[in-house]
């Protein structure tokens, strides 16, 4: 190792330190910053030699970075980057963090997975979903599927969502290519073909979802590992019954994804998922805890396509609090949230709350909604009515429920 | 009572990238508080433009899903001709004029129904929080909502805008939109008929005649809370990933 390397190191990790005990920040991030200064090479360097799977899209990042590792640890230790520090500078400090474990998955921004997969050369990467998201920073996500197809090219296994037209598209070119019917409920950003711009048709029978274009021919492939309802059939045909702790027919949908990419390291799918479905909660998303001594289950949603799967997975009838604001990490520009069917919530209890409550309170006038808007985040889950609270927030609301939790 | 007040709204699943659905939501709600019945058609990508709806209503969409918009909407030039309203925002807007540019970056025809030209912004996108000033007739409020484009548009002497522009880009000429005959067309999102409730009622006054005043407070709680935040003047600083391909 080389003296820059190790001082590289060294002073990122007392960075790190440094924001901690200052308490800006978990440390992530600011530590692989300073290691990457350093030596701009230090993420090349601590993936060099070692076994790496990389997960990226839209939805479902972390929670399939956390069922992937659960499964890869039945085999030994896994590197990972939690915290949601999926950016060059937190790869490079999960990395540098852990110089000894063999294996790494790591969780992969978007826009920078072609940068990563240069630069840490991994054996699979997982592709989830493409779906509009923080627009105002990445623009749009048609140039994000052309980006990814150029990189994956370059990898040895591409593990992808075969209901998402963006993701195949983007995967066809890997050397390997293993699909999964993960399924997609947000079809509204792969209206026409990533290929060549023709209107996608689409089928839906009682059992499965086909999509295919009639001018260029890019169509859904047969997926080797299928997906209904909790069933997940592997690529020798044999059905798994998958229970999760966790909630939600798209975690299904994301557990066969890391089974499938477990299973190129040998991992049986029986082992993975039965490493799996001890997962209560995924770094406070599903968490079920107590806020202002109300029963409360906190859901994160991001952007449209994952406030569908919340909404769904909320409870009949129990009060919810929409939690919404605008920063930098949460994209500037709420418009969104009129994408989102919250007319679903017709007839329940409502509470808008977050720093861009009032753009909630308004879209819940017009969905039908009743609704009360309250500014503070534990006074809102207070003023529904009593029992337990479903809390859906975006994703810096989603952190400032998380501080609430944790320092009471 | 008439049938209902038909809303179309065009293709919502090519249009419709920065929530501008929620404008036909939003025209269509605002007759029912009335007690005035409409609806609003989502007009899916293969089938056809109806001929008869009240309000066509286009939303803001990416490059390649304009190129194919404008394919498939040849029978909106009757529809202007008859003087139903058109809102369009955006990419919507972009199409309407006489040209705009497509995905590769080449000069595309538009529906030719604004006099305007659209080319790129000198520079960076403009992104952002943008208000402007209406300067069309029986409009006052200003209009406020969230500009996110790559567009420069120029207005020809057909089109007159819609409004001056007091904070960010819109057209890029020191105003905003535009208004031709029974078109209207702007670059805010927000989407725009949600923050502007004015907007929305001037819009519905062509088809519905004078409408009844409706409560506001939450519009107009979010308004002052946005005009408030611009004049704090932080919207303008964003943190922007450095990896892009363009």
């Amino acid at each position: 190792m080389s003296l820059r390397n190790s001082v590289a190191r060294a002073t990122g990790s007392a960075a790190a330190g440094l924001s901690r005990l200052t308490g800006r920040g978990s440390g992530t991030t600011v530590g692989g910053r300073v290691t990457l200064m350093l030596d701009p090479l230090a993420l090349r360097r601590a993936a060099a030699g070692r076994d790496i799977a990389l997960v990226s899209g839209t939805n479902g990042k972390t929670t399939t970075r956390t069922l992937l590792v659960a499964a890869l640890e039945t085999r030994g230790r896994v590197a990972s980057n939690g915290g949601g520090a999926n950016l060059p500078t937190g790869l490079t400090a999960a990395l540098t963090g852990d110089r000894t474990s063999p294996r790494a998955v790591l969780e992969v921004d978007e826009p920078y997975l072609p940068q990563i997969i240069d630069t840490t050369r991994p054996r699979a990467v997982v592709l989830l979903n493409l779906s509009r998201d923080q627009l105002d920073r990445y623009a749009e996500v048609s140039r994000i599927a052309t980006i990814w197809r150029k990189a994956l090219a370059d990898v040895p296994v591409a593990v992808g969502n075969a209901d998402d037209p963006l993701v195949v598209w983007a995967a066809s070119g890997a050397h390997e290519t293993v699909w999964v019917a993960a399924g997609q409920r947000w079809t509204d950003d792969s209206t026409a073909c990533p290929s060549c711009g023709s209107v996608l048709v689409r089928t839906t029978s009682s059992k499965d979802v086909h999509w295919h274009c009639p001018s260029c021919g890019l169509s859904r492939p047969t997926p080797q590992w299928m997906v209904e309802g909790r069933t997940v059939t592997a690529p020798d045909g044999t059905s798994y019954d998958v229970q999760l702790s966790l909630p939600g027919e798209v975690n299904i949908g994301n557990a066969a994804l890391a089974a499938a990419a477990a299973m190129t390291w040998g991992v049986t799918p029986a082992a993975a998922f039965e490493a799996m479905a001890a997962i209560p909660s995924v770094e406070g998303r599903y968490l079920e805890t107590t806020i202002g001594g109300r029963p409360v289950r906190l859901l994160l949603a991001k952007n449209p396509a994952g406030w569908v799967e919340a909404l769904e997975m909320t409870r009949p009838g129990l009060p919810v609090v929409v939690a919404v604001n605008a920063r930098a990490q949460d994209g500037r520009d709420p418009s969104w949230l009129w994408d989102v069917p919250f007319e679903v919530l017709q007839g329940r209890e409502a509470v808008a709350t977050g720093e861009r409550s009032r753009d909630v309170a308004v879209r819940l006038r017009y969905a039908g909604v009743e609704h009360v808007r309250i500014d503070d985040l534990s006074d809102a889950v207070r003023a529904a009515s009593p029992g337990p609270v479903e809390v859906l927030a975006n994703y810096t609301a989603f952190q400032g429920y998380r501080r609430v939790v944790r320092d009471g | 009572m008439a049938d209902a007040l038909q809303i179309a709204l065009v293709f919502p699943s090519l249009l419709g990238t920065y929530g501008d659905g929620g404008n036909a939501s939003v025209l269509a709600q605002r007759l029912r508080w009335r007690d005035i019945d409409a609806e609003v058609i989502d007009i899916a990508v293969d089938e056809p433009l109806p001929e008869q709806a009240d309000i066509y209503v286009l939303g803001g969409g990416e490059d390649t899903a304009q190129t194919l918009a404008v394919s498939r909407l040849s029978g909106l030039a009757s529809v202007v001709q008859r003087g139903a309203p058109v809102f369009a925002v955006c990419a919507g807007f972009q199409i309407l004029g006489e040209t705009f540019l497509d995905a590769r970056g080449a000069t595309h025809p538009g529906l030719g129904l604004i006099d305007c030209h659209t080319n790129r912004l000198a520079g960076s996108r403009a992104v952002g929080e943008l208000l402007g000033l209406p300067v069309v007739d029986g409009l006052d409020a200003p209009l406020t909502g969230y500009e996110n484009h790559g567009g420069h548009t120029v207005l020809g002497p057909d089109a007159a805008p819609l409004a001056k522009v007091e904070a960010g880009v819109g057209n890029g000429e020191g105003v905003d939109g535009a208004v031709q005959g029974s078109v209207v067309a702007t670059y805010l999102h927000g989407p725009a008929l949600a923050r502007n409730p004015a907007l929305a009622d001037w819009i519905l006054a062509k088809v519905a005649g004078p409408l009844a005043p409706l409560d506001d407070t939450e519009e107009e709680e979010l308004r002052r809370e946005r005009f408030a935040a611009l004049r704090r003047g932080r919207f303008r600083k964003q943190w922007r990933p450095p990896a892009r391909d363009s």
